[in-house]
Protein backbone atom coordinates (compact mmCIF):
# COMPACT_ATOMS: atom_id res chain seq x y z
CA UNK A 1 0.00 0.00 0.00
CA UNK A 2 1.86 3.02 -0.73
CA UNK A 3 0.35 6.21 0.73
CA UNK A 4 3.17 8.65 -0.02
CA UNK A 5 3.60 9.52 3.37
CA UNK A 6 7.98 8.83 4.82
CA UNK A 7 8.41 5.64 6.29
CA UNK A 8 9.40 5.48 10.24
CA UNK A 9 11.23 2.42 11.23
CA UNK A 10 12.40 2.69 14.81
CA UNK A 11 16.01 0.57 15.92
CA UNK A 12 18.36 1.18 18.00
CA UNK A 13 21.79 2.99 17.16
CA UNK A 14 24.09 -0.19 17.83
CA UNK A 15 21.03 -2.53 15.10
CA UNK A 16 21.50 0.21 12.72
CA UNK A 17 25.45 0.21 12.77
CA UNK A 18 25.45 -4.01 12.97
CA UNK A 19 23.54 -4.03 10.12
CA UNK A 20 25.85 -1.25 8.05
CA UNK A 21 28.71 -3.23 9.23
CA UNK A 22 27.22 -6.96 8.27
CA UNK A 23 26.66 -5.64 4.40
CA UNK A 24 29.68 -4.50 3.86
CA UNK A 25 32.63 -6.39 5.06
CA UNK A 26 35.52 -5.84 2.63
CA UNK A 27 38.00 -8.89 2.90
CA UNK A 28 41.74 -8.67 2.50
CA UNK A 29 43.28 -10.17 -0.78
CA UNK A 30 45.46 -12.58 1.36
CA UNK A 31 46.06 -16.39 -0.67
CA UNK A 32 48.31 -18.44 0.76
CA UNK A 33 47.92 -21.83 -0.31
CA UNK A 34 45.07 -23.92 -2.24
CA UNK A 35 42.06 -22.47 -0.81
CA UNK A 36 42.99 -18.89 -2.23
CA UNK A 37 41.98 -20.56 -6.13
CA UNK A 38 38.35 -21.39 -4.16
CA UNK A 39 38.60 -17.98 -2.26
CA UNK A 40 39.11 -16.63 -6.17
CA UNK A 41 36.24 -18.78 -7.17
CA UNK A 42 34.10 -17.35 -4.97
CA UNK A 43 34.80 -14.13 -5.93
CA UNK A 44 33.92 -14.68 -9.51
CA UNK A 45 30.86 -15.23 -11.30
CA UNK A 46 29.49 -18.65 -10.52
CA UNK A 47 29.56 -17.95 -6.41
CA UNK A 48 29.27 -14.39 -6.44
CA UNK A 49 30.19 -12.96 -3.32
CA UNK A 50 29.26 -9.60 -4.13
CA UNK A 51 25.57 -10.35 -3.27
CA UNK A 52 26.65 -10.45 0.15
CA UNK A 53 28.51 -6.63 0.11
CA UNK A 54 31.77 -8.13 0.45
CA UNK A 55 32.73 -7.88 -3.48
CA UNK A 56 35.83 -5.45 -3.20
CA UNK A 57 39.02 -7.61 -2.33
CA UNK A 58 41.44 -4.61 -0.59
CA UNK A 59 45.03 -5.59 -1.43
CA UNK A 60 46.03 -2.97 1.97
CA UNK A 61 45.28 -4.60 5.56
CA UNK A 62 44.16 -0.98 6.32
CA UNK A 63 41.26 -0.70 4.65
CA UNK A 64 39.69 -4.45 4.92
CA UNK A 65 37.14 -5.35 7.85
CA UNK A 66 38.16 -9.63 6.90
CA UNK A 67 41.26 -11.42 6.69
CA UNK A 68 40.44 -15.02 4.93
CA UNK A 69 43.01 -16.88 6.12
CA UNK A 70 43.28 -19.30 2.64
CA UNK A 71 46.08 -21.85 3.04
CA UNK A 72 48.27 -23.45 5.15
CA UNK A 73 50.49 -21.08 7.32
CA UNK A 74 53.73 -21.87 8.05
CA UNK A 75 56.17 -20.98 10.98
CA UNK A 76 58.10 -18.53 8.34
CA UNK A 77 54.59 -16.85 7.40
CA UNK A 78 53.26 -16.45 10.68
CA UNK A 79 54.84 -13.61 11.87
CA UNK A 80 53.52 -12.00 8.90
CA UNK A 81 50.26 -13.34 9.30
CA UNK A 82 50.12 -11.66 12.91
CA UNK A 83 51.58 -8.21 11.48
CA UNK A 84 48.83 -8.23 8.59
CA UNK A 85 45.86 -8.66 11.47
CA UNK A 86 47.17 -5.57 13.39
CA UNK A 87 47.69 -3.27 10.65
CA UNK A 88 44.27 -4.01 9.90
CA UNK A 89 41.45 -1.36 11.70
CA UNK A 90 38.95 -2.05 14.38
CA UNK A 91 36.23 -3.77 13.77
CA UNK A 92 38.48 -6.77 12.64
CA UNK A 93 37.29 -10.50 12.04
CA UNK A 94 39.13 -13.67 10.66
CA UNK A 95 37.63 -16.24 8.77
CA UNK A 96 39.72 -19.46 8.78
CA UNK A 97 39.64 -21.20 5.51
CA UNK A 98 39.79 -25.26 5.26
CA UNK A 99 41.49 -27.55 7.61
CA UNK A 100 45.05 -26.41 7.47
CA UNK A 101 44.36 -23.49 8.81
CA UNK A 102 42.29 -24.96 11.37
CA UNK A 103 44.83 -27.76 12.99
CA UNK A 104 47.44 -28.30 10.42
CA UNK A 105 45.60 -30.55 8.09
CA UNK A 106 47.33 -33.51 6.29
CA UNK A 107 50.72 -31.51 7.12
CA UNK A 108 50.09 -31.56 10.97
CA UNK A 109 52.93 -34.13 11.02
CA UNK A 110 55.11 -31.79 9.38
CA UNK A 111 57.88 -29.91 11.04
CA UNK A 112 57.59 -26.23 9.66
CA UNK A 113 53.35 -26.01 9.50
CA UNK A 114 51.76 -23.92 12.65
CA UNK A 115 48.67 -26.16 13.64
CA UNK A 116 45.98 -24.16 13.37
CA UNK A 117 46.16 -19.79 12.77
CA UNK A 118 43.98 -19.77 15.90
CA UNK A 119 47.44 -19.72 17.77
CA UNK A 120 48.27 -16.60 16.21
CA UNK A 121 45.25 -14.44 15.41
CA UNK A 122 41.75 -14.98 16.90
CA UNK A 123 39.39 -16.89 14.46
CA UNK A 124 35.82 -15.92 14.17
CA UNK A 125 34.81 -18.90 12.17
CA UNK A 126 35.79 -22.04 10.94
CA UNK A 127 35.29 -22.81 7.56
CA UNK A 128 36.25 -26.93 7.44
CA UNK A 129 37.15 -28.58 4.25
CA UNK A 130 40.37 -29.58 1.87
CA UNK A 131 39.69 -26.71 0.28
CA UNK A 132 36.22 -26.07 0.92
CA UNK A 133 34.13 -25.17 -1.84
CA UNK A 134 32.89 -21.77 -2.83
CA UNK A 135 29.64 -22.65 -1.51
CA UNK A 136 31.14 -23.53 2.08
CA UNK A 137 33.12 -20.23 2.38
CA UNK A 138 29.92 -18.05 1.25
CA UNK A 139 28.13 -19.83 4.24
CA UNK A 140 31.17 -18.77 6.22
CA UNK A 141 30.85 -15.30 5.48
CA UNK A 142 26.93 -15.23 6.30
CA UNK A 143 27.90 -16.77 9.49
CA UNK A 144 29.77 -13.92 10.32
CA UNK A 145 26.97 -11.52 8.99
CA UNK A 146 25.06 -13.05 11.33
CA UNK A 147 27.29 -13.45 14.33
CA UNK A 148 27.79 -9.25 13.39
CA UNK A 149 24.56 -8.30 13.70
CA UNK A 150 24.07 -10.40 17.09
CA UNK A 151 21.89 -13.25 15.88
CA UNK A 152 22.04 -16.83 16.96
CA UNK A 153 24.71 -18.51 14.85
CA UNK A 154 23.75 -21.89 15.61
CA UNK B 1 76.40 5.98 -9.61
CA UNK B 2 73.01 7.49 -7.65
CA UNK B 3 72.05 6.24 -4.41
CA UNK B 4 69.65 2.74 -4.23
CA UNK B 5 67.01 2.01 -2.89
CA UNK B 6 65.86 -1.34 -0.87
CA UNK B 7 62.18 -2.15 -1.49
CA UNK B 8 60.19 -5.20 -0.21
CA UNK B 9 57.61 -6.80 -1.86
CA UNK B 10 55.32 -9.32 -0.44
CA UNK B 11 55.05 -11.48 0.54
CA UNK B 12 51.51 -10.12 0.82
CA UNK B 13 51.20 -8.44 -2.12
CA UNK B 14 48.61 -8.88 -4.85
CA UNK B 15 50.72 -9.67 -7.64
CA UNK B 16 52.86 -11.88 -6.06
CA UNK B 17 50.12 -14.67 -6.63
CA UNK B 18 50.72 -16.57 -3.69
CA UNK B 19 54.02 -15.90 -1.16
CA UNK B 20 56.64 -14.71 -2.82
CA UNK B 21 58.76 -12.09 -1.37
CA UNK B 22 60.55 -9.66 -4.15
CA UNK B 23 63.60 -7.63 -2.47
CA UNK B 24 64.14 -5.47 -5.31
CA UNK B 25 66.84 -2.68 -5.24
CA UNK B 26 65.83 0.44 -7.13
CA UNK B 27 67.29 3.63 -8.70
CA UNK B 28 64.44 5.76 -9.17
CA UNK B 29 61.47 4.14 -10.92
CA UNK B 30 64.35 1.47 -12.72
CA UNK B 31 64.55 -1.62 -10.80
CA UNK B 32 68.52 -2.63 -10.71
CA UNK B 33 68.04 -6.14 -8.94
CA UNK B 34 65.90 -8.86 -7.95
CA UNK B 35 66.25 -11.23 -5.56
CA UNK B 36 63.11 -13.78 -5.24
CA UNK B 37 62.85 -14.78 -1.26
CA UNK B 38 60.93 -18.39 -1.17
CA UNK B 39 59.96 -20.81 1.93
CA UNK B 40 57.03 -19.17 3.01
CA UNK B 41 54.80 -22.15 2.26
CA UNK B 42 57.30 -24.67 2.69
CA UNK B 43 54.90 -28.09 3.80
CA UNK B 44 57.16 -30.57 4.29
CA UNK B 45 55.71 -32.75 1.50
CA UNK B 46 58.70 -34.37 0.46
CA UNK B 47 59.14 -35.32 3.98
CA UNK B 48 55.98 -36.62 5.18
CA UNK B 49 56.18 -38.63 1.42
CA UNK B 50 58.60 -41.01 3.21
CA UNK B 51 56.24 -41.51 6.39
CA UNK B 52 53.10 -42.40 4.22
CA UNK B 53 52.20 -45.64 1.74
CA UNK B 54 52.64 -45.28 -1.30
CA UNK B 55 49.24 -45.28 -2.44
CA UNK B 56 48.55 -42.21 0.02
CA UNK B 57 51.71 -39.94 -1.90
CA UNK B 58 49.21 -38.61 -3.89
CA UNK B 59 47.48 -36.58 -2.26
CA UNK B 60 50.71 -34.62 -1.25
CA UNK B 61 51.39 -34.11 -4.69
CA UNK B 62 47.79 -33.41 -5.46
CA UNK B 63 48.74 -30.00 -3.11
CA UNK B 64 51.67 -29.37 -5.20
CA UNK B 65 50.62 -27.88 -8.17
CA UNK B 66 46.97 -26.99 -6.97
CA UNK B 67 45.41 -25.35 -10.12
CA UNK B 68 46.21 -28.22 -12.28
CA UNK B 69 46.16 -31.34 -9.68
CA UNK B 70 45.40 -34.12 -11.75
CA UNK B 71 48.59 -33.23 -14.02
CA UNK B 72 50.69 -33.62 -10.77
CA UNK B 73 49.21 -37.25 -9.84
CA UNK B 74 49.88 -38.08 -13.19
CA UNK B 75 53.66 -37.45 -13.21
CA UNK B 76 53.51 -38.98 -9.84
CA UNK B 77 52.40 -42.12 -10.97
CA UNK B 78 54.74 -42.17 -14.01
CA UNK B 79 56.90 -42.86 -11.47
CA UNK B 80 55.24 -45.01 -8.68
CA UNK B 81 53.90 -47.29 -10.89
CA UNK B 82 57.15 -47.88 -12.26
CA UNK B 83 58.70 -48.87 -9.17
CA UNK B 84 55.85 -50.53 -7.90
CA UNK B 85 55.32 -52.64 -11.19
CA UNK B 86 51.76 -52.36 -11.66
CA UNK B 87 50.74 -50.42 -15.03
CA UNK B 88 47.40 -49.01 -16.09
CA UNK B 89 45.01 -50.66 -18.50
CA UNK B 90 44.35 -49.15 -21.32
CA UNK B 91 41.78 -47.34 -20.88
CA UNK B 92 42.76 -45.85 -17.52
CA UNK B 93 45.95 -44.44 -19.74
CA UNK B 94 43.39 -42.57 -22.24
CA UNK B 95 41.18 -41.70 -19.18
CA UNK B 96 44.38 -39.81 -17.56
CA UNK B 97 45.28 -38.27 -20.90
CA UNK B 98 42.00 -36.33 -20.76
CA UNK B 99 42.40 -35.34 -17.12
CA UNK B 100 46.01 -33.88 -17.22
CA UNK B 101 45.00 -31.68 -20.39
CA UNK B 102 41.76 -30.41 -18.64
CA UNK B 103 44.07 -29.85 -15.83
CA UNK B 104 46.61 -27.91 -18.60
CA UNK B 105 43.57 -26.11 -19.16
CA UNK B 106 41.91 -24.79 -16.34
CA UNK B 107 45.56 -23.98 -14.92
CA UNK B 108 46.27 -21.15 -17.93
CA UNK B 109 42.71 -20.30 -17.40
CA UNK B 110 43.29 -19.25 -13.57
CA UNK B 111 46.95 -18.03 -14.95
CA UNK B 112 45.00 -15.68 -17.60
CA UNK B 113 42.74 -14.33 -15.33
CA UNK B 114 45.19 -13.43 -12.69
CA UNK B 115 47.56 -12.02 -15.21
CA UNK B 116 44.66 -9.50 -15.79
CA UNK B 117 44.22 -8.58 -12.82
CA UNK B 118 48.23 -7.89 -12.09
CA UNK B 119 47.68 -5.86 -15.52
CA UNK B 120 44.78 -3.63 -13.79
CA UNK B 121 42.16 -5.48 -16.09
CA UNK B 122 39.28 -6.71 -13.94
CA UNK B 123 37.03 -8.49 -16.77
CA UNK B 124 38.98 -11.04 -18.67
CA UNK B 125 39.11 -12.54 -14.82
CA UNK B 126 35.03 -13.56 -14.40
CA UNK B 127 35.66 -14.70 -18.48
CA UNK B 128 38.40 -17.27 -17.46
CA UNK B 129 36.91 -18.81 -14.20
CA UNK B 130 33.09 -18.87 -15.74
CA UNK B 131 34.72 -21.23 -18.43
CA UNK B 132 36.73 -22.78 -15.20
CA UNK B 133 33.59 -23.58 -13.49
CA UNK B 134 32.98 -25.96 -16.40
CA UNK B 135 36.28 -27.95 -15.59
CA UNK B 136 35.36 -28.29 -12.70
CA UNK B 137 31.52 -29.79 -12.81
CA UNK B 138 33.48 -32.26 -14.94
CA UNK B 139 36.17 -33.07 -11.81
CA UNK B 140 33.19 -32.86 -9.27
CA UNK B 141 31.37 -35.82 -11.38
CA UNK B 142 34.71 -37.81 -12.09
CA UNK B 143 36.23 -37.59 -8.50
CA UNK B 144 33.58 -36.11 -6.41
CA UNK B 145 36.10 -33.28 -5.25
CA UNK B 146 36.56 -29.53 -7.45
CA UNK B 147 39.71 -28.07 -7.05
CA UNK B 148 42.21 -31.35 -5.68
CA UNK B 149 40.78 -34.32 -7.29
CA UNK B 150 42.72 -37.25 -6.20
CA UNK B 151 41.34 -39.01 -8.72
CA UNK B 152 44.04 -40.92 -10.44
CA UNK B 153 45.40 -43.73 -8.29
CA UNK B 154 48.24 -46.41 -8.48
CA UNK B 155 47.22 -49.38 -11.41
CA UNK B 156 44.44 -47.12 -12.74
CA UNK B 157 41.64 -44.19 -11.89
CA UNK B 158 39.66 -44.04 -8.57
CA UNK B 159 36.53 -44.70 -10.58
CA UNK B 160 35.10 -44.60 -14.36
CA UNK B 161 33.92 -42.65 -16.61
CA UNK B 162 29.99 -42.84 -16.56
CA UNK B 163 27.94 -41.46 -20.07
CA UNK B 164 27.10 -38.41 -17.96
CA UNK B 165 30.99 -37.39 -17.88
CA UNK B 166 31.71 -37.96 -21.44
CA UNK B 167 28.48 -36.12 -22.32
CA UNK B 168 29.81 -32.46 -19.71
CA UNK B 169 33.27 -33.50 -21.75
CA UNK B 170 31.84 -33.51 -25.08
CA UNK B 171 29.85 -30.41 -24.28
CA UNK B 172 32.89 -28.70 -23.24
CA UNK B 173 34.81 -29.46 -25.83
CA UNK B 174 31.65 -27.68 -28.30
CA UNK B 175 32.58 -24.59 -26.52
CA UNK B 176 35.48 -23.94 -25.24
CA UNK B 177 37.51 -22.82 -28.84
CA UNK B 178 34.81 -19.87 -28.65
CA UNK B 179 35.39 -19.18 -25.45
CA UNK B 180 38.71 -19.12 -25.39
CA UNK B 181 38.73 -16.89 -28.84
CA UNK B 182 36.63 -14.41 -27.12
CA UNK B 183 39.34 -14.48 -23.76
CA UNK B 184 42.47 -14.04 -26.27
CA UNK B 185 40.71 -11.00 -28.09
CA UNK B 186 39.67 -9.50 -24.60
CA UNK B 187 43.49 -9.33 -24.25
CA UNK B 188 45.26 -8.72 -27.62
CA UNK B 189 42.40 -5.91 -28.98
CA UNK B 190 43.66 -4.05 -25.93
CA UNK B 191 46.23 -1.34 -26.57
CA UNK B 192 47.33 -1.17 -23.15
CA UNK B 193 47.92 -4.46 -22.63
CA UNK B 194 50.09 -4.51 -25.84
CA UNK B 195 52.10 -1.77 -25.21
CA UNK B 196 52.46 -3.89 -21.04
CA UNK B 197 53.46 -6.21 -23.01
CA UNK B 198 55.44 -6.02 -26.31
CA UNK B 199 58.95 -6.13 -25.91
CA UNK B 200 59.33 -6.20 -22.53
CA UNK B 201 60.11 -9.05 -20.29
CA UNK B 202 62.77 -10.19 -22.85
CA UNK B 203 64.71 -13.50 -22.09
CA UNK B 204 66.99 -15.10 -24.97
CA UNK B 205 67.44 -18.65 -25.91
CA UNK B 206 70.82 -19.09 -24.03
CA UNK B 207 69.66 -17.50 -20.56
CA UNK B 208 66.51 -19.54 -20.60
CA UNK B 209 68.29 -22.89 -21.86
CA UNK B 210 70.89 -21.94 -18.98
CA UNK B 211 68.51 -21.56 -15.98
CA UNK B 212 66.82 -24.66 -16.63
CA UNK B 213 63.26 -22.78 -17.73
CA UNK B 214 60.96 -25.10 -18.90
CA UNK B 215 57.23 -25.53 -20.30
CA UNK B 216 55.48 -22.31 -22.12
CA UNK B 217 58.17 -20.02 -20.69
CA UNK B 218 60.86 -21.95 -22.57
CA UNK B 219 59.13 -22.49 -25.63
CA UNK B 220 58.21 -18.70 -25.96
CA UNK B 221 62.28 -17.98 -26.39
CA UNK B 222 62.08 -20.30 -29.23
CA UNK B 223 63.02 -23.58 -27.81
CA UNK B 224 61.15 -26.56 -29.21
CA UNK B 225 61.12 -28.66 -26.26
CA UNK B 226 57.74 -30.46 -24.69
CA UNK B 227 58.45 -33.89 -23.13
CA UNK B 228 54.91 -34.62 -24.21
CA UNK B 229 57.04 -34.86 -27.62
CA UNK B 230 60.45 -35.34 -26.56
CA UNK B 231 59.55 -38.25 -24.47
CA UNK B 232 56.08 -39.44 -24.85
CA UNK B 233 53.83 -41.27 -21.87
CA UNK B 234 50.36 -41.94 -21.35
CA UNK B 235 48.77 -41.56 -24.57
CA UNK B 236 50.53 -38.84 -26.50
CA UNK B 237 52.07 -40.44 -28.69
CA UNK B 238 48.82 -41.59 -30.53
CA UNK B 239 47.14 -38.17 -30.71
CA UNK B 240 47.78 -35.64 -33.14
CA UNK B 241 49.03 -32.09 -31.88
CA UNK B 242 51.11 -29.16 -32.04
CA UNK B 243 53.95 -27.49 -29.83
CA UNK B 244 53.45 -24.10 -29.87
CA UNK B 245 56.59 -22.18 -30.34
CA UNK B 246 57.54 -18.43 -30.29
CA UNK B 247 60.85 -16.33 -31.10
CA UNK B 248 59.86 -13.47 -29.45
CA UNK B 249 60.79 -14.09 -26.06
CA UNK B 250 59.16 -11.34 -24.55
CA UNK B 251 55.93 -11.15 -22.27
CA UNK B 252 53.59 -10.72 -25.23
CA UNK B 253 54.72 -14.11 -26.48
CA UNK B 254 55.02 -16.16 -23.02
CA UNK B 255 50.90 -15.22 -23.33
CA UNK B 256 50.31 -16.19 -26.75
CA UNK B 257 52.14 -19.38 -26.06
CA UNK B 258 49.64 -20.49 -23.56
CA UNK B 259 46.44 -19.20 -25.84
CA UNK B 260 47.70 -21.43 -27.80
CA UNK B 261 48.20 -24.63 -25.88
CA UNK B 262 44.88 -24.58 -24.74
CA UNK B 263 43.46 -24.87 -28.21
CA UNK B 264 45.72 -27.59 -28.68
CA UNK B 265 44.80 -29.02 -25.43
CA UNK B 266 41.39 -29.30 -26.84
CA UNK B 267 42.61 -30.62 -29.63
CA UNK B 268 43.68 -33.78 -27.93
CA UNK B 269 40.46 -33.73 -25.65
CA UNK B 270 38.17 -34.50 -29.03
CA UNK B 271 40.80 -36.65 -29.90
CA UNK B 272 40.70 -39.02 -26.90
CA UNK B 273 37.17 -39.01 -25.68
CA UNK B 274 36.84 -40.18 -29.28
CA UNK B 275 39.50 -42.99 -29.17
CA UNK B 276 38.83 -43.95 -25.22
CA UNK B 277 38.92 -47.98 -25.42
CA UNK B 278 36.96 -50.00 -23.71
CA UNK B 279 37.56 -52.71 -20.78
CA UNK B 280 38.93 -52.56 -17.56
CA UNK B 281 40.08 -49.24 -15.76
CA UNK B 282 42.15 -50.69 -12.77
CA UNK B 283 45.31 -53.03 -12.72
CA UNK B 284 43.50 -56.07 -10.80
CA UNK B 285 46.69 -56.43 -8.84
CA UNK B 286 46.37 -52.79 -7.64
CA UNK B 287 43.03 -53.57 -5.80
CA UNK B 288 41.85 -52.12 -2.74
CA UNK B 289 42.42 -54.68 -0.28
CA UNK B 290 46.26 -54.60 -1.72
CA UNK B 291 47.25 -51.34 -2.14
CA UNK B 292 48.97 -50.86 1.34
CA UNK B 293 50.93 -53.68 1.16
CA UNK B 294 53.11 -52.76 -2.35
CA UNK B 295 56.12 -53.04 -2.00
CA UNK B 296 58.96 -51.27 -4.17
CA UNK B 297 62.60 -51.44 -4.41
CA UNK B 298 65.18 -49.73 -6.37
CA UNK B 299 65.40 -45.69 -7.89
CA UNK B 300 63.28 -44.62 -10.67
CA UNK B 301 62.58 -41.13 -12.38
CA UNK B 302 60.08 -40.31 -14.19
CA UNK B 303 59.18 -36.64 -16.01
CA UNK B 304 56.01 -35.42 -17.38
CA UNK B 305 54.97 -32.09 -18.90
CA UNK B 306 52.83 -30.16 -16.48
CA UNK B 307 51.09 -27.08 -16.95
CA UNK B 308 54.42 -25.14 -16.00
CA UNK B 309 56.64 -27.07 -17.31
CA UNK B 310 58.83 -30.22 -16.69
CA UNK B 311 57.83 -32.24 -13.74
CA UNK B 312 60.14 -34.75 -12.88
CA UNK B 313 59.82 -37.32 -9.73
CA UNK B 314 62.53 -39.49 -8.37
CA UNK B 315 61.56 -42.07 -5.68
CA UNK B 316 64.07 -44.48 -4.12
CA UNK B 317 62.21 -47.45 -2.37
CA UNK B 318 63.98 -50.30 0.33
CA UNK B 319 61.00 -52.72 -0.16
CA UNK B 320 58.99 -51.65 2.01
CA UNK B 321 55.21 -50.58 1.84
CA UNK B 322 57.00 -46.73 2.11
CA UNK B 323 59.04 -44.84 -0.22
CA UNK B 324 62.22 -44.17 1.59
CA UNK B 325 63.37 -40.77 -0.46
CA UNK B 326 60.71 -38.98 -2.33
CA UNK B 327 62.19 -36.14 -4.68
CA UNK B 328 60.77 -33.66 -7.13
CA UNK B 329 62.15 -31.35 -9.92
CA UNK B 330 59.41 -28.41 -9.74
CA UNK B 331 59.20 -26.31 -12.80
CA UNK B 332 57.94 -23.60 -11.23
CA UNK B 333 61.30 -22.75 -9.12
CA UNK B 334 63.43 -23.14 -12.31
CA UNK B 335 60.63 -20.51 -13.94
CA UNK B 336 61.04 -18.45 -10.76
CA UNK B 337 64.95 -18.33 -10.93
CA UNK B 338 65.16 -16.44 -13.75
CA UNK B 339 63.87 -13.87 -12.62
CA UNK B 340 66.52 -12.52 -11.14
CA UNK B 341 68.21 -12.32 -14.88
CA UNK B 342 64.61 -10.89 -17.05
CA UNK B 343 63.75 -8.71 -14.06
CA UNK B 344 66.81 -6.49 -14.11
CA UNK B 345 67.13 -2.52 -15.66
CA UNK B 346 63.07 -2.45 -16.02
CA UNK B 347 60.43 -0.35 -14.49
CA UNK B 348 58.88 -1.24 -10.95
CA UNK B 349 55.71 -1.73 -12.68
CA UNK B 350 56.91 -4.21 -15.28
CA UNK B 351 58.38 -6.16 -12.65
CA UNK B 352 55.07 -6.91 -11.79
CA UNK B 353 54.39 -7.72 -15.77
CA UNK B 354 57.06 -9.99 -15.90
CA UNK B 355 56.78 -12.00 -12.51
CA UNK B 356 53.01 -12.50 -13.57
CA UNK B 357 53.93 -14.27 -16.95
CA UNK B 358 56.56 -16.73 -15.12
CA UNK B 359 52.97 -18.63 -13.56
CA UNK B 360 54.48 -19.12 -10.32
CA UNK B 361 52.44 -21.44 -7.41
CA UNK B 362 54.05 -21.30 -4.49
CA UNK B 363 52.84 -25.18 -3.34
CA UNK B 364 55.20 -26.72 -5.76
CA UNK B 365 57.93 -23.76 -5.63
CA UNK B 366 58.54 -24.45 -1.60
CA UNK B 367 56.66 -27.74 -1.71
Amino acid sequence: MKTGEPGLITTTLEKALEWGRSNSIWPLTFGLACCAIEMMAVQASKVDISRFGSEIFRSSPRQSDLMIVAGTVTKKMAPRVKRLYDEMPYPKYVIAMGVCVIQGGPYVEGYSVVLGVDRVIPVDVYVPGCPPTPEALTYGIMTLQKKIRGENTR
Amino acid sequence: MSEWVELNMGPQHPSTHGVLRLKIKVEGEIVREVEPVIGYLHRNAEKLCENTFFCDNLLYFDRMDYVGAPGMEVGYLEAAEKLLGVPPPERAIWIRTIMAELSRIASHLVWLGAYGLDLGMLTPFFYAFDLREKIMTIFVEASGSRLLTNYCSIGGVYQDFNEKIVQEIEDFINIAPSKIEELNSLFVKNDIFISRTKGIGYMSKEVAIDYGVTGPMLRASGVEYDVRKAEPYLAYSKVNFEIPVSSKGDNLARFLVRIEEMRQSVKIISQAIKKLPDGPFFNPKAKKSMMIRMRGEGEVYARTEASKGEFGVYIVGDGGVKPYRVRVRSPSLKNLSVLREIGKNVMIADLVAISGTTDLVFGEIDR
